[in-house]
C-alpha cells in the first residue's frame, strides 16, 4: 500500500484486527420482494492468515466480499446496518475516491467466475499491465514488464513470450492464475478469494492452492479464501467462519471446528462428507433444502432441517454465544452439539 | 452391493476421433481430436463403475458413445452381446431403452417450458408400449415418489424445484423405461454438500431396488470412491488405470492416479504440515497432438526413454492384482488417499 494510503488510513494506530465485518447487514430489493442476503455478518482476518468462509449455495458469502470490495450492485442491494473496518476506519463511510485506491492495494479479489471475467479481446499482458497504468500510472513499457514478472511469478511458462496472447489461448487453470496475477499485481494486504479453484481439476487446483500459500507466506497477505470444498479448508484455513441463510452460524479455529463442531448445521456438513470406513452404508444427508431469503424461518434459521431443535428455536434468534475467546456458535443449545464428544 | 458376473455392456477398443479442419470455404481436415483413444472394460449387472479423470479426457465423450449418441470411430459396445453402435433404426430403439443418462446440471438439463409430469413421462411418448396411454399419469406419480418429490407437483415447472429436487427430476425421467444401465456424468457436482448427499443416497437405494448398473462419472474422487465398485481412471482418452476401488485408492501402481489421488485434499486438518502431495506440473496435453508412447510422460516423474517409443498397454502387472497402463507400474503409499 502506498505511503499516502496508509497515512490516510491511519495505520498501526488501531487494536483490531486488520480487516474487520461487524454486524454487517445487506439485502436486495427485488420485485419479488426484500431478500435479506446477509443478516449480521462479523468476521475478521489478520495479516499472514487465513480465514475460510464456508456455507450453502445462496448463504450470502460473494455478497458479504462484494460489499468490502465496495462493488456491491446497489439498487437491487443495499447495505443497511454494520461497518466493514480495514486499519480501524469504517469503509462504508469513505467517499468513492478513497474506496477506489482501497481497491487494489489495500484489498482485492479473486472473483468467482474468473474464468469469464477476463476481457475476451485484449490480450492478457495487457490486462495486467492496466492495473499499474490505472493505479500507478506506470509507463507503458514498465507495466508490461512488470506483467510479464507477474506472470512469470504465477508460473505461466513461457510468460515472455505468451504476454500478448489472449485469454482462449490459456487453460482453465492458467486463466484462473492470470486473474491472481491481477489480485496481486498492486500487493494487497488482503486478498479475498472467492471459489477460486472450484471449476478445476484437482491436480490443477492443488497448483493453485499451492501458490496462494506461497505468495501469503512471500508478502504476509491476509486471505479471505471462500469455498464450500471441505477438504481445501482442512488444508490451509487457520479460522474458519460457517454462514447459513446470510449469518455466521460458527467461527472457529480450524482444528477445534473439525474435531468438535459446535453448530448443528457445521456438524452435519462435516458428517456427509463420503468416508472411507462409512462405505456401503447411507450417508450422512442435511434434510429438507436450503431456507428461501424472500421468506427466511422464524426464530433460528436452520430449524426446519435440525435434528436439536427445541421449541424456543421457531421463535427466539440465537445469538452468536461466546464459546470461548476465538470460538462462536449461533445455537442455542452448542452445549449439547459440542458435547456429542470429539469426533 | 450384489453385482454378479454377468457382464450386460462390453466395450471394446472404442475410438472417437473429431475431425480438426481448417477453412471457411473449404474444409480441409488438418488432423484430429483423440477424445476417446482405445478403451475397453466391461460392466456387470448392478455393478457400479466409477471413471475419473481431468477435465477433457474423453468421459463425457465416452458416455455418449455408450448411449449411441455419437458413433464411434471404431471399435464396439456391446449390450447384452448385441452391437449399439452398428444397430439401427427399430433395433437402436430397443436397445436405447436399457441405457439411460443422468446430466451434469440440473439447472439446464430440464426443459423449462415442460411440466415435470412431461419432463419424466416423454420416454413413454418415444417408447409408446411400456405404459398405456391411460395408465402413464399415474406411472410418472409413482416414479417421483420413488425418487422422493411429492406426486401432487407434477404439474409443476423446472424452475420452481431447487438443484438438489431437480436432480430427482432426471433421475426419475432415467428411471421410466426401467433400463438396466444408467450412466451418471457428474450427477451432483452442481449440488451443494448437504444436497449431494441425499442424491447420492438416492441413486444407492434404487440400484438395490432394481438391480441397476451405474457408470458414475465424476470428479469428486471420494464421492466416486463411496459409490463405486470398480474404478477406471482416464488421461487423454485412455484408460491407464482399472480396479476394485480399494486397489485404485488403497494400492494405485500408475503414476497419474497416485498424483490424482494425492493431490485430493483431506477433510481433516490433523496432521495437515506433514501430508505428502504429489504436485504435477503443467497442464494435460492437447488430445489434439498426444505425446508419442506413453500419453502422461510429459508429466511423469518416472519417465524413461522406453515412455517416449511404446504405449504401455493396459495389463495386469507384476507385483499388483489389477490393470495399470505403466511401464513401471508399482504399488506407491499415496499418504492421503481417501
Ligand atoms: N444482484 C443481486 N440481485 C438480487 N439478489 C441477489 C443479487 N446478488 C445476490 N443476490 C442474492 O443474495 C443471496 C446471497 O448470494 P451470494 O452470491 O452471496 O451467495 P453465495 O453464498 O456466494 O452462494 P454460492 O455458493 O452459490 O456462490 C442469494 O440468494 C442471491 O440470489
Ligand atoms: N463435438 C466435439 N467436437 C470436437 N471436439 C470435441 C467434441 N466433443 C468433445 N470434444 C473434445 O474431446 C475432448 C474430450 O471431451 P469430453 O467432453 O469427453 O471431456 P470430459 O472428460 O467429459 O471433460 P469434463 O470433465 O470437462 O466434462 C476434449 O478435448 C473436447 O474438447
Ligand atoms: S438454535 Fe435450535 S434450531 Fe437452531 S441450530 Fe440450534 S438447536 Fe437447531
Ligand atoms: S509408462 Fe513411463 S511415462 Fe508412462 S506413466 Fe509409466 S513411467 Fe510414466
Ligand atoms: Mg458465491
Ligand atoms: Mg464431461
Amino acid at each position: 500500500m502506498t505511503e499516502v494510503l496508509s497515512e490516510q488510513m491511519g495505520s498501526g494506530s488501531h487494536s483490531g484486527a486488520l480487516l474487520e465485518v461487524d454486524d454487517l447487514h445487506v439485502e436486495f430489493r427485488t420485485r419479488a420482494g426484500v431478500a435479506k442476503a446477509v443478516n449480521g455478518v462479523t468476521y475478521s482476518v489478520d495479516a499472514g492468515e487465513t480465514l475460510a468462509v464456508l456455507g450453502e449455495s445462496g448463504s450470502g458469502k460473494s455478497v458479504t466480499a462484494q460489499t468490502i470490495m465496495g462493488i456491491l450492485d446497489i439498487p437491487p442491494g443495499k447495505v443497511t446496518g454494520g461497518e466493514i473496518r480495514f486499519r480501524g476506519v469504517d469503509l462504508l463511510k469513505l467517499p468513492e475516491d478513497q474506496r477506489r485506491r482501497i481497491r487494489g492495494e489495500g484489498i482485492s479479489m479473486v472473483f468467482q467466475d474468473a474464468l469469464s471475467s477476463l476481457n475476451p479481446v485484449f490480450p492478457v499482458g495487457w490486462q495486467i499491465a492496466e492495473m499499474f497504468r490505472m493505479h500507478r500510472g506506470t509507463s507503458r513499457a514498465d507495466a508490461k514488464k512488470k506483467a510479464v514478472e507477474l506472470m512469470d511469478r504465477v508460473r505461466i511458462p513461457a510468460a515472455k513470450e505468451r504476454v500478448n496472447d489472449f485469454p482462449h489461448q490459456f487453460s482453465g487453470g492458467m486463466r484462473q492464475r492470470i486473474m491472481i496475477a491481477m489480485a496481486i499485481a498492486l500487493d494487497p494486504e488482503i486478498l479475498i478469494a472467492d471459489e477460486p479453484t472450484t471449476a478445476l481439476d484437482v491436480t490443477v487446483q492443488a497448483q493453485i492452492m499451492g501458490l496462494l500459500a506461497e505468495l501469503q507466506r512471500d508478502s504476509n497477505m491476509g486471505l479471505i479464501l471462500i469455498t464450500h470444498d471441505l477438504g481445501v479448508v482442512a488444508d490451509v484455513a487457520d479460522k474458519i467462519a460457517v454462514m447459513y441463510g446470510g449469518r455466521i452460524v460458527e467461527n472457529a479455529p480450524v482444528h477445534e471446528l473439525y474435531k468438535n463442531p459446535a453448530h448443528p448445521y457445521s456438524k452435519g456438513l462435516l458428517e456427509s462428507i463420503p468416508r472411507v470406513d462409512h462405505k456401503g452404508q447411507e450417508l450422512y444427508a442435511i434434510k429438507g433444502l436450503p431456507p428461501n431469503l424472500l421468506e427466511m424461518p422464524t426464530g433460528c434459521a436452520f430449524h426446519p432441517r435440525c435434528p436439536y431443535r427445541r421449541d424456543n428455536c421457531v421463535t427466539d434468534v440465537p445469538p452468536l454465544y461466546t464459546i470461548s475467546g476465538t470460538r462462536g456458535s449461533a445455537c442455542h443449545y452448542w452445549r449439547e452439539v459440542i458435547d456429542e464428544g470429539e469426533r | 452391493m450384489k453385482a454378479s458376473a454377468e457382464s450386460i455392456l462390453e466395450v471394446r477398443d472404442l475410438v472417437k476421433h473429431f475431425p480438426l479442419t481448417q477453412g471457411v470455404v473449404v474444409k480441409r481436415q488438418i488432423g484430429a481430436i483423440k477424445a476417446v483413444d482405445g478403451v475397453s472394460f466391461d460392466l456387470h449387472r448392478g455393478e457400479t463403475l466409477g471413471i475419473v479423470g481431468e477435465s477433457g479426457c474423453g468421459k463425457s465423450t465416452l458416455a455418449k458413445l455408450l448411449m449411441a449418441l455419437e458413433r464411434p470411430t471404431s471399435g464396439s459396445v456391446r449390450v447384452h452381446g448385441r452391437d449399439i453402435t452398428s444397430a439401427r433404426g427399430a433395433e437402436l430403439k430397443r436397445m436405447r431403452r436399457n441405457i439411460q443418462m443422468v446430466m451434469q446440471d440440473p439447472y439446464t438439463s430440464l426443459n423449462p417450458r415442460m411440466t415435470v409430469g412431461d419432463i419424466v413421462g416423454e420416454p413413454f411418448e418415444i417408447h409408446s408400449d411400456v405404459v398405456p396411454k391411460g395408465g402413464r399419469r399415474r406411472r410418472v406419480q409413482e416414479l417421483l415418489e420413488v425418487v422422493g418429490l411429492n406426486p401432487d407437483h407434477i404439474n409443476r415447472y423446472p424452475h420452481q424445484f431447487s438443484g438438489g429436487q431437480r436432480q430427482r427430476i432426471g433421475i426419475a425421467r432415467g428411471l421410466a423405461l426401467q433400463p438396466e444401465i444408467i450412466i451418471c456424468d457428474e450427477p451432483v457436482s452442481a449440488l451443494d454438500v448437504s444436497i449431494q448427499a441425499q442424491v447420492m443416497n438416492l441413486l444407492e437405494r434404487l440400484q438395490n431396488e432394481f438391480d441397476l448398473a451405474y457408470i458414475f462419472i465424476a470428479h469428486d474422487l471420494s464421492v466416486v470412491r463411496h459409490i463405486s465398485d470398480r474404478v477406471a481412471v482416464m488421461y487423454l482418452g485412455k484408460i491407464v488405470e482399472l480396479g476394485r476401488d480399494a486397489e485404485i485408492y488403497d494400492s494405485p501402481t500408475h503414476p497419474y492416479t497416485q498424483a490424482l489421488l494425492s493431490a485430493v485434499p483431506v477433510p481433516d486438518p490433523e496432521g495437515r504440515e506433514t501430508r505428502q502431495r504429489i504436485i504435477l506440473q503443467g497442464d494435460p496435453p492437447s488430445p489434439a497432438n498426444p505425446p508419442s508412447g506413453c500419453h502422461f510422460r510429459t508429466r511423469c516423474w518416472k519417465a524413461q526413454d522406453i515412455c517416449a517409443q511404446q504405449a504401455p498397454a493396459l495389463e495386469v502387472r507384476p507385483g499388483s492384482g489389477h490393470p495399470s497402463a505403466c511401464h513401471f507400474a508399482e504399488v506407491r503409499d499415496v499418504v492421503n488417499a481417501q
